[in-house]
């Protein structure tokens, strides 16, 4: 009896995701298969050495584009024999897992932070306002792993037996079109280590430009509040909240923003937050750890220029 | 072709969320409920189909207790046409919702079936994955832009870190993400349209579908408790904290 772990990869590297799923499956057992689906030299040796994996798969087939309509039998067929079978819950693991679930007839298990027992998990409902520990009554569980929960496993010092995969087949009901990756150097807002957001009290989509420097001299992703993205300053990709994105960073800087409940849902697991707003009582210093009143018009410009 | 469009009630977005006194679930009485959001964008792309003549007919189905039927008439008044709500007053988990789907979809003979990707109680984001599993249809999650061609569906969808574009042969299953589109407010002549729009009721016993639960909850709890740090003076001493007590720059 072993578990199932799918890797998400870009052609170069096993995604950060994966290797905290890989952590999350030690918590259950110890035979764990990673399923590798492309066809990467790079990739499979670097699976190989992952430690905590004793197995390595590598699929082949019709493997472009990671359609699920492809892919997905090819995981049902590797999960035979798995008691539990995981993915980080990214947008990659969120789309693939439901439809492998489903075809095993198992109620999968969203976005896990915890693990109390090999049928029994925590996970976040309310966008994080409440958390619910759940029992699987399922014979196999289908679950997805929140990355910011759990460690990533260490990428260096295993050595896991490869074993070809079953081979994907070419489904005649989607085909796949292109990928346009952000070009932006800036790292994505959910795997930023540290994101800067900005919410009403930058004033405009001109000003919204006030946070680059400051970004960019941290390394940082940038985020907005909704009523940021409502008002115009920035696409709808900005968005960090109960309906935007759910970001958990080491370090979260809020600018301008009052700290509505949707915000909030979506930030408030980020392990520091820094706030800053011109209005002493926004209820976002209630949470923040560290408060700054001011006019950020000052402040930020400030505090880009001094960070080293 | 004909779309079906799923939604659920669900606590409204703006409410603050706590947990009940028995920390079985949260606190849902005398609460607002309204339409989870993603759906009413589902609503919204679906009527939009139509409206650019690709569609004859919009069929809203809500899975839920008595309310679920205000749901359903609040799509009505954005366009849908007519509705179906498998009545249920505890809670379908997405599994078992996309079983009861499934028959829909071929009772209704239905082509397209456009979804929110996930609910904001449960956030469980399953659905729409699972139905298009069971019927083998294609799927595209997330879909930020869709584009109907004769009997293929573009989809754009967003995917870490940026977008992807695929082509799905009708029938599909696509869920909804934020930027698809802005759903419209519903005018009041619409609204008073909407009363008069048939919404056939079905017990979820008779859907013949095995509702049972398979992820028993255990316990519902507030996660711990964020308390607020101390205000600094000035930006010197942000930095500061930042460097010596954070230790992140």
């Amino acid at each position: 009896m072993s578990i199932l772990v799918i890797a998400e990869s870009n052609g170069k590297e096993v995604d950060r995701g994966t290797l905290s799923a890989i952590t999350a499956a030690k918590k259950i057992n110890n035979e764990i298969s990673l399923l590798i689906l492309e066809e990467s030299e790079e990739v499979i040796k670097q699976a190989q050495k992952i430690q905590g994996v004793t197995k390595v798969i590598s699929a082949s087939g019709d493997l472009e584009g990671g359609l699920v309509e492809n892919i997905a039998p090819l995981i049902s067929e590797c999960a035979k024999g798995c008691t539990h079978v995981l993915s980080s819950a990214g947008t990659f693991g969120k789309n693939i897992m439901p439809r492998v679930s489903a075809l095993n007839d198992s109620q999968q298990i969203s976005d896990i932070c915890e693990i109390i027992d090999t049928e029994t998990f925590v996970r976040p409902i309310y966008a994080g306002n409440a958390l619910a520990t759940v029992k699987s009554l399922d014979k196999v569980k289908f679950i997805t792993v929140r990355s910011t929960a759990f460690e990533a496993a260490q990428s260096e010092g295993g050595d896991a037996e490869i074993v070809s995969g079953p081979v994907a087949g070419t489904n005649g009901k989607s085909s796949f079109v292109n990928r346009d990756l952000s070009e932006s150097d800036r790292p994505d807002l959910t795997a930023a280590k540290i994101v800067v957001s900005g919410g009403r009290g930058i004033g405009s989509a001109d000003n919204f430009s006030i946070l680059d420097p400051l970004a960019d001299k941290l390394g940082a992703a940038v985020g907005a509040s909704r009523a940021a993205v409502d008002a115009g300053y920035v696409p709808n990709d900005y968005q960090v909240g109960q309906t935007g994105k759910v970001v958990a960073p080491e370090l979260y800087i809020a600018i301008g923003i009052s700290g509505a409940i949707q915000h909030l849902a979506g930030m408030k697991d980020s392990k520091t937050i820094v706030a800053i707003n011109k209005d002493e009582d926004a209820p976002i210093f209630q949470i923040a750890d560290y408060g700054l009143v001011g006019d950020l018009f000052e402040i930020i410009p400030e505090l880009s220029e001094k960070i080293k | 072709m004909k779309i079906l469009v799923p939604v659920k009630r669900v606590i409204d977005y703006n409410v603050k969320i706590r947990v009940n006194s028995e920390g079985s679930d949260v606190e849902k009485n005398n609460v607002k409920m309204s339409m989870n959001p993603f759906d009413e964008i589902a609503v919204e792309e679906a009527v939009r189909i139509k409206e650019a003549g690709k569609a004859e007919e919009v069929i809203i189905v809500s899975i839920g207790d008595k309310g679920s039927q205000e749901t359903i008439r609040t799509a009505f008044a954005m366009g849908g046409d007519r509705g179906i709500h498998i009545v249920n007053e505890l809670n379908t988990e997405p599994l078992a919702v996309a079983k009861i789907l499934k028959n829909l979809v071929e009772k209704e003979e239905t082509d397209l079936v456009i979804l929110g990707k996930q609910a904001i109680d449960d956030d469980s984001n399953q659905t729409g994955q699972m139905l298009a599993a069971l019927l083998n249809w294609p799927q595209a999650t997330f879909a930020s832009k869709v584009e109907v061609k004769n009997d293929e569906l573009k989809v754009t969808r967003e995917i870490d870190g940026g977008l992807e574009t695929l082509n799905l042969k009708l029938p599909c299953v696509v869920t909804t993400d934020l930027r698809l589109n802005e759903p419209r407010y519903a005018s009041l002549p619409n609204i008073m349209k909407a009363k008069k729009k048939e919404i056939i009721e079905i017990p979820i016993e008779d859907t013949g579908i095995d509702f049972s639960s398979r992820l028993e909850i255990l316990k519902v709890e507030e996660p711990a408790v964020r308390s607020g740090g101390r205000k600094v003076a000035d930006v010197d001493e942000l930095i500061n904290v930042l460097k010596d007590e954070v230790g992140i720059i």
